[in-house]
């Protein structure tokens, strides 16, 4: 802490190891090309764009695939096991979104190109904000990502679309707001900004007097700011209306990729409390996460719209996952990338379900697009439509053998594992409330008489052959889970460990 | 054929993947080749199997999760083998009883099918997940099944059923995952092997909660009093095929869960919870025997004697020696067989004159003289009439439940009594005297079709009734193989002697 602040410093360009940039710089370059083609030409169709976007984004995985374990660009990037790995889970569900543009009717936000520059922009904030351990590189890919996000949201042109970016975007500058301030009790009190060595500080500082209060000062805001991100409790009300507004693809990525980086980045910062022995973190966490879970199980009971229970089931899910951040252990861990790689499929083939049957007009409902009634008696019409729409329901109820059950139960053993009994049962008796939203909406599908505005033409509205691609990907991975769980396992643990976040 | 048990487990769930494709019209034919085939295969597996080997047989074993040590583990011994066969005819029969004019048929058949697999799945699982997950998949077609071809208030007998069991399994499922955890503790690796868990020592605490979530979820599918609640729902609401699986083969899952896992694992705990499991019985085979003489309705005169059966099997369970173990899983057997054919039976009316409640009968017998006589046969074999299938479980139980408490022994038999009350006040009202109701001078007397679902069944009652050794024989077998286990695994002396009290003069 004695060097002046303004010594020069000699580091050799290899020494930046500019290779652990690289994945953000392709999805940078990428938004850019496509701006620069707009610029050129005029009016391509959106196909294009959508086929670009893939690429990009292949090769983005390709450069994540070929990282190496190190720290880079002035030692703020990080690149360890989980960087990798998180990196590589927003990347698959990019690829699983950005198809979904190319429906059968022509939908407004897909035909500007700005709508895929500004989406990879998002995912290469969301990459910065993995892969690193200093929290002003953190706070600027939170904010590129966020910022992205609000205008992806905007773009679908409806006056709900508007009040839910406006929304999201308040709520999101308050919880930038307590991130900064935050950071910044952490930076009082260690003078770095990087993770590890605020840990080491505090480690250091912990016996003195009064150093208790201030820690827990900052861990409180930042932990205001993460429920934010995560839609914990009481946090979360902003989350229903943003899903509403958002078209329903950009809806289903909501509760995914930005959750997966907000967790990816709790388990960085409030993990660090937790191994220095800070219990107050630890209860405050278990008890957002419970209630969490426990309300939005209960809000999502009485929701009339699918989309809407949609939303309150992912706040639920996130309730379940942040569990994990609590227990802290290499397993729990594990649990929260095993738990999303395996809810992204079975979620986004949700939400990909109503995308199909979205209509320009709301017909179904004054106020909702897609009000229970719409899909009563589906088996009788669209039987392959009703049964992969149950199949996505039993999912996410968590009945085996479909995939959610298997991140369930592993999260459940890591609470079991960490001497939380209580907990387990608390999951358990949540995931049997939970069941009761989802068994409603295959009641509707299977057991109700279909009533005169269902029809093929209705429910079918949308679908295109991309659509039925991706959807046919999900049933296929959320249906066949028992096969690729073993491995997938081994490699998320394997990845965990080498990066030393959470006990053993 | 080394993997006879997957055979048997996947073959009707690829059957009925297939069975999309059947035309409606050929479905139901469809249906009765699946269930054909796979009773054959099931009677094979009888055919080829040890009656001397007490142990598993027909082993497979392949790891799914190694690292989490979830494998697909199967095997049958003398406990399971007569449970998967006695589900393969019930499914059989049940299909061949399904009227030609049931809509949406080949869903019918298909659902039908996939039940078949998880019903199967669950008495063949070794290793727990793999129990837990066909356990958890049966919930989903029989959902439908009552959901869709049921009574007036059918979504919310189905969605009560489901939700009830799926809130006490996911209970039991801490339970299991805790399991996991004690022997990866012990031994540094995780597994979910049943065989393997048998061979853990857990303390007399561990052993109390982990009875406790597995009563949950064994409790409620039983159902146990005070978890009944859901049955009558679902028995009044389902459909005749419903009702039929509903009380032959899914209830028996919970008895078999307690034979399965709560005895060999936690013995002691068994032994600790035998006198509550003992008093909840009790009250459940006298309560449930008064409700069903209040009914007037024919099919919850059935419904809750089946629940009142269900008691003494529970009683039989915890009795801890071979005559009642061996006599309750006999009496699963033979509950599953009789009660199967009563709820065929109250269908067989139900369809021929659209009600079901006693007071619009009377007479029957004179009009439909076949029926009556296939329907006596029944009730004589659910109230337990010596030379009918029902007398040799229910007397064994009684042996062995008599060397724990004669007290119980006393009020549990009395309970045979008003059993025969209530089953012969239904037989009087509904059978007997003259043909009051106009519309009941025409009916038809029982026509090919249901003639072929019923005869083979009484066919069993009168065949096990009299001669049970070649059923019997196997499960003796596998039944004391458990309680040496249970003794040998026991920690505590009590435990010891509560087993091996009976156990010796069982030899």
């Amino acid at each position: 802490m004695g060097t002046p602040l303004l010594e020069p410093v000699n580091i050799g360009f290899a020494e930046l190891h500019m290779a652990t940039l690289m994945p953000m710089l392709i999805a940078i370059g990428g938004g850019l090309l496509i701006l620069v083609l707009d610029l050129v030409k005029e009016n391509l169709h959106k196909s294009l764009y959508v086929m670009l976007t893939i690429l990009i984004l292949l090769v983005d995985l390709g450069a994540v695939l070929g990282l190496e374990y190190q720290n880079g660009f002035f030692d703020v990037l990080l690149i360890d096991g989980v960087a990798i790995l998180s990196q590589v889970l927003i990347l698959v569900a990019s690829m699983l979104f950005i198809p979904l543009a190319l429906t059968s009717k022509r939908f407004h936000e897909y035909s500007y190109p700005e709508f895929f520059a500004l989406f990879l922009f998002m995912i290469a904030g969301f990459q910065f904000m993995v892969s690193s351990d200093n929290l002003i590189l953190i706070f600027i890919g939170l904010e590129t990502a966020s910022l992205a996000l609000y205008t992806l949201i905007a773009l679908h042109n409806r006056a709900n679309s508007f009040e839910a970016a406006v929304k999201y975007f308040t709520m999101g500058a308050m919880a930038a707001g307590f991130f900064t301030m935050g950071s910044a009790v952490l930076y009082g009190l260690s003078g770095s900004l990087e993770l590890n060595q605020i840990a080491v500080v505090l480690q250091s500082r912990l016996d003195e007097a009064g150093i208790m209060f201030l820690i827990l000062g900052g861990a409180g805001l930042l932990l205001v700011a993460f429920a934010f991100k995560l839609s914990l409790f009481p946090f979360h009300t902003w989350a229903p209306d943003v899903y509403e507004g958002a078209s329903s693809p950009l809806a289903g990525y909501m509760s995914v990729v930005p959750k997966v980086a907000a967790f990816v980045v709790s388990m960085r910062i409030f993990e660090m409390f937790i191994s220095l022995n800070i219990e107050w973190v630890q209860y405050a966490i278990l008890a957002l996460s419970v209630i969490t879970m426990t309300i939005a199980n209960v809000m999502a009971l009485v929701q009339e719209d699918v989309k809407r229970m949609l939303a309150y089931s992912s706040i639920s899910h996130a309730g379940f996952v942040m569990v994990a951040i609590a227990l802290a252990t290499v397993k729990a861990n594990s649990g929260i990338f095993l738990y999303y790689g395996l809810f992204m499929f079975t979620n986004l083939g949700a939400f990909a379900m109503l995308w199909v049957s979205r209509h320009k007009d709301q017909v179904h409902h004054a106020r909702y697009d897609h009000p229970y009634e719409k899909f009563s008696g589906m088996i009788k019409i669209m039987p392959m439509g009703a049964i992969v729409m149950a199949l996505f329901m039993l999912s996410l109820a968590g009945v085996p053998p479909f995939s959610v059950f298997w991140g369930k139960i592993y999260l459940m053993s890591a609470a079991v594992d960490s001497g939380y009994m209580w907990l387990a049962v608390v999951m358990g008796l949540n995931s049997a409330i939970a069941a009761y939203y989802y068994l409603k909406l295959i009641v509707y599908m299977f057991l109700k008489e279909p009533t005169g505005m269902v029809n093929q033409e209705t429910t079918y509205y949308n679908v295109s052959k991309p659509l039925l691609t991706i959807l046919g990907l999900a049933v296929f991975v959320t249906v066949g889970s028992m096969f690729y769980v073993d491995p997938l396992l081994e490699t998320i643990t394997e990845m965990i460990k080498q990066s030393g976040i959470g006990f053993n | 054929m080394t993997h006879i048990l997957s055979i048997l487990i996947f073959f009707p769930a690829l059957a009925g993947v297939l069975g999309f494709v059947v035309d409606k019209r050929s479905a139901k034919a469809y249906g009765i080749a699946v269930a054909s085939v796979e009773l054959v295969l099931a009677l094979w597996l009888w055919l080829s199997f040890d009656n001397a080997n007490a142990g598993m047989q027909f082993t497979e074993f392949t790891p799914i999760i190694s690292q989490f040590g979830i494998s697909y583990n199967l095997g049958v011994d003398g406990i399971s083998l007569f449970i998967v066969i006695m589900a393969t005819l019930i499914t059989l029969l049940g299909i061949v009883l399904l009227r030609d004019d049931t809509p949406n048929m080949k869903n019918m058949i298909v659902s039908l099918l996939f039940l078949e697999m998880t019903m199967v799945g669950v008495f063949l699982s070794l290793d727990a997940i793999i129990f837990y997950l066909f356990w958890e998949l049966s919930l989903v077609p029989m959902l439908y099944i009552i959901g869709a071809w049921g009574g007036p208030t059918r979504v919310y007998a189905a969605v009560k059923f489901f939700l009830y069991t799926f809130a006490g399994s996911l209970i039991m499922l801490v339970g299991l995952l805790a399991m996991a955890y004690l022997y990866h503790l012990d031994n540094g690796v995780w597994t979910f092997n049943l065989l393997d868990w048998y061979q853990l020592h857990l303390t007399t605490d561990q052993q109390f909660w982990l009875f406790l979530a597995f009563f949950m979820g064994f409790a409620i599918k039983v159902p146990m009093f005070p978890f009944h609640t859901w049955l009558p729902h679902a028995h009044g609401q389902a459909p005749t095929i419903g009702s039929v699986i509903l009380a032959a083969v899914l209830l028996k899952m919970g008895t078999y869960g307690f034979v399965r896992f709560s005895l060999p694992i936690l013995p002691d705990a068994s032994v600790t919870f035998t006198p509550f499991i003992m008093t909840l019985s009790l009250i459940m085979v006298v309560y449930t025997a008064m409700i069903a003489f209040a009914q007037k309705d024919m099919k919850q005169v059935i419904a809750y004697s089946s629940v009142s059966h269900m008691g003494i099997i529970m009683l039989g369970v915890f009795a801890m020696n071979a005559e009642g173990l061996g006599g309750s899983i006999f009496l699963m057997l033979s509950h599953g067989i009789v009660s199967g054919a009563l709820f065929m039976l109250v269908g067989v009316i139900y369809e021929r004159r659209g009600t079901k409640i006693m007071s619009e009968f009377g007479g029957l017998a004179a009009v439909m003289p076949i029926y009556a006589t296939v329907f006596g046969v029944m009730l004589m074999a659910s109230v337990g009439l010596p030379l009918t299938i029902g007398f040799v479980g229910e007397f064994l139980v009684l042996l062995g439940f008599y060397k724990v408490s004669v007290v119980g022994t006393i009020i549990a038999g009395s309970t045979i009594i008003i059993g025969s009350v209530y089953m012969l006040a239904l037989f009087k009202k509904s059978f007997f005297g003259p043909v009051t109701n106009e519309k009941n001078h025409a009916l038809k007397d029982l026509d090919g079709r249901e003639l072929t679902a019923l005869l083979p069944l009484v066919a069993i009652v009168v065949w096990l009734g009299v001669y049970p050794k070649p059923v019997l024989g196997p499960i003796n077998n596998s039944v004391k193989a458990l309680l040496v286990q249970m003794e040998e695994h026991a920690q505590l002396q009590t435990t010891k002697d509560a087993i091996i009290i009976s156990k010796k003069e069982a030899e």
